[in-house]
């Protein structure tokens, strides 16, 4: 049940209370109902059941990607 | 700007995965008792055996399956339940995915709807609306199930069908909750976990506050994860250095999601909808007290639990006797080990409900495994 790939919000839809999201390419519109903060087009969130859960920490997420890629090429030049 | 992909991506690279499977080998060199992790979430056991982590590990570090696969512990007798919730006069079922596949003591809900019974699949609890407004003559019954993570969604349906005027919406709940369930893994004396992967999307949704407790009565780490494979091998890599400084302490790993104290909103609805039943029965892990949620006083109006309490048996049903699901689900067994994995038991033909979903412990392992 847990879909664990971000999606990307494209659309607004304040007067409903959704926003639409992309998914590897698909489009849906999905439910705002348990966001307080206002989503932005371009936020990334995660999606579960057709809500909205949270948004993405991009930062936080950009610098695991980046300490991941600094662990490989430490140990690549210690091989 | 952050690509999409790399959000994913990034998180799937084999060259960081043997990286920090290397890392992992090192640390736990240092770690004088074998180490047996549990990963109480079926999106982690999925992801655990689809990329192969387990192959990656050191001897003296194992994975335990846990009991977080929600439609994995629902006990027969409440599908018996919806089943026959469903055979009432104009009643209409919904109930989410895979729930439709698990055997009750009669049939799954799929045999069941094939029997010519309305019962309705869905993947968004806020469809259940539109079936309610297209169908004013019949009473529209949600089975709700889930952990911490869906439970909030089943509350802003019970607030949209009360705002809207939706008095044909009733509601069967069966919504769990984690942190006991981890105490009776523990409680069990056949169960020898040691430290835990904890739940990505319910930490999500009730903060990593949650497990705190557990941590500190059982002196097990444990580390809040993300499901993508490094995301699990970099939990592992924190939970093997806790143990070889023997120290046992709540991390999140998953913090590009996860918080302390979770998402406000989401706790706030649950609070408002539901309370504490007194005491649940899981699959394979028998009555938790304190171990689920039933609708508050508020919405009892929509309790179909209360309504149709006179054709809802108060019966226990177990498990088919060969099916090993419950050990599966308390960690003691794993799947291949099951005298039915595979044989009398398939995706295609569950026997049991770990083999239904493809968070189900047996299902991954089917999957992902191969069959000998």
């Amino acid at each position: 049940m847990c879909l664990s790939i971000p999606s990307e919000v494209v659309e607004v839809h304040e007067d409903e209370q959704s926003v639409t999201v992309d998914t590897m390419g698909v489009r849906r519109k999905v439910s705002a109902h348990l966001i307080q903060e206002p989503l932005e087009i371009g936020d990334y969130v995660l999606i579960h059941i057709g809500f909205v859960m949270n948004k993405i920490d991009k930062e936080d997420a950009l610098d695991s990607i980046n300490l991941y890629r600094e662990i490989v090429e430490k140990m690549a030049a210690s091989e | 700007m952050l690509a999409l992909k790399s959000l994913y991506q990034g998180f799937r690279d084999p060259q960081t995965l043997a990286k920090l499977a290397k890392l992992i080998a090192d640390e736990a060199t240092l770690c004088s008792e074998p180490i047996k992790i549990m990963e109480v979430c079926g999106g982690h056991t999925h992801t655990i055996m689809k990329y192969g982590l387990n192959q990656l590990l050191p001897d003296n570090i194992e994975f335990i399956h846990g009991p977080g696969c929600p439609v994995c512990i629902i006990p027969k007798e409440r599908i018996d339940h919806a089943a026959l919730l469903a055979s009432q006069p104009n009643v209409i079922l919904v109930t989410l995915g895979d729930m439709i596949r698990v055997p009750g003591s009669k049939g799954s809900l799929a045999e069941f709807r094939s029997k010519g019974y309305d019962i309705r699949p869905i993947y968004d609890p806020l469809d259940t609306l539109k079936i309610a407004l297209e169908n004013p003559d019949k009473t529209v019954i949600f089975f709700a199930i889930g952990f911490e993570t869906s439970t909030p969604m089943t509350a802003v349906l019970l607030e949209l069908a009360e705002i809207r005027g939706f008095a044909n919406l009733l509601f069967y709940i069966n919504h769990v909750l984690v942190p006991p369930a981890i105490d009776a893994v523990m409680a069990d004396p056949d169960v020898q976990v040691n430290a835990f992967i904890g739940p990505a999307h319910v930490s999500v949704i009730s903060g990593a506050k949650i497990y705190r407790p557990s941590v500190e009565k059982y002196h097990t780490p444990l580390v809040v994860s993300g499901f993508e494979p490094v995301d699990v091998m970099e939990s592992i890599l924190r939970i093997v250095k806790q143990k070889a400084q023997g120290i046992a302490e709540l991390d999140v790993q998953y913090s590009r999601a996860v918080t302390e104290e979770g998402n406000l909103a989401a706790q706030s609805k649950i609070q408002d909808a539901f309370v504490i039943r007194e005491s649940f029965r899981w699959r394979g892990l028998g009555p938790i007290a304190n171990s689920a949620l039933k609708l508050s006083d508020k919405y009892s109006h929509r309790d179909a639990e209360l309504i149709y309490r006179d054709v809802l048996p108060d019966t226990k049903i177990d498990d088919h006797k060969a099916c090993q699901c419950g050990d599966v689900l308390r960690g003691i067994t794993k799947p291949k080990d099951c005298k039915v994995f595979g044989r009398g038991c398939t995706p295609q033909s569950p026997l049991g409900s770990c083999m239904v979903s493809s968070e189900g412990a047996c299902n991954a392992y089917y999957r992902y495994n191969g069959v000998s």
